[in-house]
């Protein structure tokens, strides 16, 4: 099952590697991984989607709560949560594809954020879900490049997750 | 991250307290004298430069030893040593061996080993001690020399990325940039060594920080908010262990390395005896109880004994303390468990991760083992209820045990291994610190020399390290110069690290060498034997060196032993050389294998016996 874990850790070179680490070397899967320091610059917060049985992800929050440099790690599929993705899409734009193109993006709410005679930059912030039913009802001969950011996630509510 | 500087110590607050003297590690007092300055006043502070600073660090926390080996990037360290008389130095003739000395003198006193090696080589032969202590759990603080500041990345002389090759490793390791940092940087090594679960931790200090200056401030304690470990066990979970073991009608209490590291040897003593239940040991966890006792039904495992491991597969009721289900241990976990699907497993440990890892728990209890028994002891005393008496299941073990599955064929012509060991247990009065290297050689020392308390075994257990067996020798008779120590080894893993011979020589260790000369490499063989058609690919040991001579050329008092009858005679006499280490060559049988044992991916009531084959 996919579980979205939440932690805050040291903002300290090396921490990143110490988790990717730990992934590799124990052989848990990493989907999606985004880290940036928090309004605390002492931490940064990062998401890790990851799949695996309840044991597995059990074991995954156990190791990864005994890195020194993690402060605090919390499984986001345990309540209440958002989750947004950020995409960047390149799309060639030229004829009636670039009418076409625009009105798409406008049901999903997504913007143009740069365009020239012959391409779009698309940018559309959602679930993996949405980003993923976006690029299926474009014309996939059109993409020229995508980027996505991962998952990132918050507790709905009074659910804080605090160093 | 993102590019940021490193940040060693935001997390860290040390608010200086004059008044009152600070606690350190070993619990000794500071003295008011060697507390720092208070922040504020107008004093002079004197200044350190970080080889000072690494002298002064060690020396607050009471080390005694240090072993380690010179360089380039350490020379600044290593004059600062010269000047010193708080701490020995060691020299040894590999970096390897002097992380393995360091490790045994942990592994013997259960105080933090100390090891300081150079950049780059230093670092990489250092890494497979590091790695062995890791996986036994053993207290260590490594420090290291790197390049300059500004040379890191340049692929500079002797370069190697020290914290990245050391992180899958360590518990944790920190590279100091900044001289500034480089005391409170040590405290937390030594705080995160010793605490938790223990581990080694590296300290990479680059040279050009080893040479600048810093005022000395060493704080008495630390708090980390990202490393806060678990000491208390949850008080209802030990009420509900204690149930358990109450109503249990076929127990099982299977105590593990961790009791010794966290020095729960007597309660483990104490909770055994008070329940009348039966006890096995792992192969790290021997001497955790007595071996001696009525209660110890042997070690479990791999190369445990009939009644250990079937009582392992068979209860009802087991408490796990300070161990892991190893593979080593249990065999396939899958049969472990569908072989007996009602068994209930309590566990004590105190790395929450130990905890259903490999094995289902009903009752976890993550704490520290010794506080956590103590509490468990208490309720026990109390309770009204008292333990089964659990006959029927002792007749059981009893049966089990007549198997008497640890015999062997005494030969009058060629010398047992087995045997070699028991004579070693007799003439040693089973009170020496036996080290051991890895094989056929390990399995006879675990099986045949009874180790009635901690910290006498010293062997690799999780790494399975050949080569440790002789710097782990020199690692307890540097801790206990008075004791009998002796070095089971074998005639592979002498030779990986046989040139502190040298060590020992310079030092004037008595160890004694007790070489079980097969001239195979037995345990490779033995599987060969087993599972791979008879073909013994590679692992015989031709051209093997003359070892008397080769340990006269050391320096050291030679023997070869080729008959059963001399063993015992030549034993008493190498351990009546007080003063000279002694390297018994036992020309043993080639084709002793070691019983019982589980194919490996077995379930661990599937053992081959001597006497099946």
């Amino acid at each position: 099952m996919r579980h979205i874990l939440s932690l805050l850790l040291e903002n300290e070179s090396g921490a990143l590697s110490r988790v990717a680490g730990l992934f590799s070397a124990r052989g848990y899967n990493i989907e999606s991984l985004t880290v940036a320091p928090t309004e605390d610059a002492t931490l940064s917060r990062m998401t890790i989607v990851t799949t695996g049985s309840d044991d597995v992800i059990e074991q995954i929050t156990k190791q990864v709560n005994k890195l020194v440099d993690v402060v605090k790690i919390v499984d986001l599929n345990e309540g209440k949560h958002v989750e947004r993705e950020l995409m960047l899409v390149k799309v060639r734009a030229v004829g009636k594809d670039r009418e076409e193109l625009k009105r798409t993006a406008d049901i999903f709410r997504a913007r143009v954020i740069d365009l020239t005679e012959k391409t779009y930059v698309i940018e559309l912030t959602g679930t993996g879900d949405k980003l993923d039913a976006f690029l299926d009802a474009i014309d996939r001969s059109l993409i020229l490049e995508t980027v996505r950011t991962g998952a990132c996630g918050l507790g709905r509510g009074e659910w804080i997750v605090k160093a | 991250m993102r590019g940021t500087e490193p940040r060693l110590s935001r997390a860290v607050k040390w608010y200086p307290d004059v008044q009152s003297s600070c606690t350190v590690v070993h619990g000794e007092k500071m003295k008011l004298s060697d507390a720092p300055s208070p922040i504020g006043t107008d004093a002079p502070q004197q200044l350190l430069t970080g080889a000072e600073i690494v002298c002064r660090a060690l020396k607050k926390e009471g080390v005694d030893f240090v072993f380690g080996y010179p360089g380039g990037a350490v020379l600044v360290i290593y004059d600062e040593i010269h000047k010193q008389n708080s701490f020995k130095h060691i020299l040894v003739r590999h970096e390897q061996a002097a992380l393995h000395a360091a490790d045994a003198y942990a592994r013997a006193t259960g105080r933090p080993g100390v090891a300081l090696v150079t950049s780059g080589p230093g670092v990489t032969n250092a890494v497979t001690g590091i790695a062995t202590a890791y996986m036994d759990s053993i207290p260590m603080v490594i420090i290291t020399g790197q390049v300059p500041t500004h040379a890191i990345g340049q692929d500079a002389f002797q370069e190697c990325d020290t914290v990245g090759i050391t992180r899958p490793c360590v518990k944790h390791n920190f590279l100091v940039k900044d001289v500034g940092e480089l005391a409170e940087t040590i405290k937390k090594a030594f705080f995160i060594a010793t605490t938790g679960r223990p581990g080694p931790v590296v300290v990479d200090i680059p040279k050009d920080v080893s040479m600048a200056k810093a005022p000395f401030h060493y704080p008495g304690t630390i708090e980390m908010r990202s490393y806060r470990p678990t000491n208390k066990g949850h008080t209802g979970q030990i009420k509900k262990a204690m149930q358990m073991l109450l109503a249990a009608e076929r127990p099982m209490i299977y105590v593990g390395g961790g009791a010794i590291l966290g020095d729960a040897a007597p309660e483990v003593t104490e909770l055994v005896r008070l329940l009348g239940y039966p006890c096995t040991n792992t192969l790290m966890g021997l001497g955790a109880y007595p071996a001696s006792d009525r209660q110890f039904v042997g070690m479990l495992g791999m190369h445990g004994t009939v009644e250990a491991n079937m009582a392992m597969q068979n209860c009802d009721v087991l408490i796990a303390i300070g161990a892991r289900f190893d593979d080593r241990v249990i065999g396939n976990p899958a049969h472990f468990n569908a072989g007996n699907p009602t068994r209930k497993i309590i566990h004590i440990d105190i790395d929450p991760s130990s905890i259903s890892k490999r094995v289902k728990v009903d009752v976890p209890i993550v704490g520290n083992i010794k506080d956590v028994l103590i509490e468990l002891l208490g309720l026990l005393k109390t309770a009204e209820q008292k333990p089964n008496p659990i006959t029927d299941w002792w007749k059981q073990i009893e049966e089990w045990r007549a198997k008497d599955c640890l015999k062997f064929k005494y030969s009058e012509s060629v010398i047992k291994p087995q045997y070699v060991v028991q004579k070693l247990w007799e003439v040693t009065k089973g009170d020496a610190f036996v080290t051991s290297d890895v094989g056929q050689h390990q399995m006879w020392a675990a099986q045949y020399y009874g180790f009635d308390k901690p910290r006498r075994w010293i062997n690799s257990g999780g790494l399975g390290t050949m080569g440790v067996g002789l710097p782990y020798a020199m690692g307890c008779k540097f801790a206990f110069p008075d004791a009998d120590v002796a070095c089971i080894t074998g005639e592979g893993s002498i030779q990986m690290n046989i040139q502190e011979l040298s060590t020992c020589k310079q030092y004037d260790l008595p160890v004694k060498v007790i070489l079980l000369n097969n001239r195979y490499l037995g345990m490779v063989r033995q599987w060969q034997d087993f599972f791979h058609g008879n073909r013994h690919a590679e692992s015989y040991m031709d051209a093997l060196p003359d070892f008397v001579k080769l340990a006269e050329a050391y320096g050291h008092v030679g023997m070869r032993i080729e008959k059963p009858s001399d063993v015992e005679g030549a034993l008493k006499e190498a351990f009546a050389l007080k003063k000279r280490l002694v390297f018994m060559d036992f020309i043993t049988d080639q084709k002793e294998n070691v019983f019982p044992m589980v194919p490996g991916g077995k379930g661990i009531s599937e053992m081959i016996l001597a006497e099946d084959l």
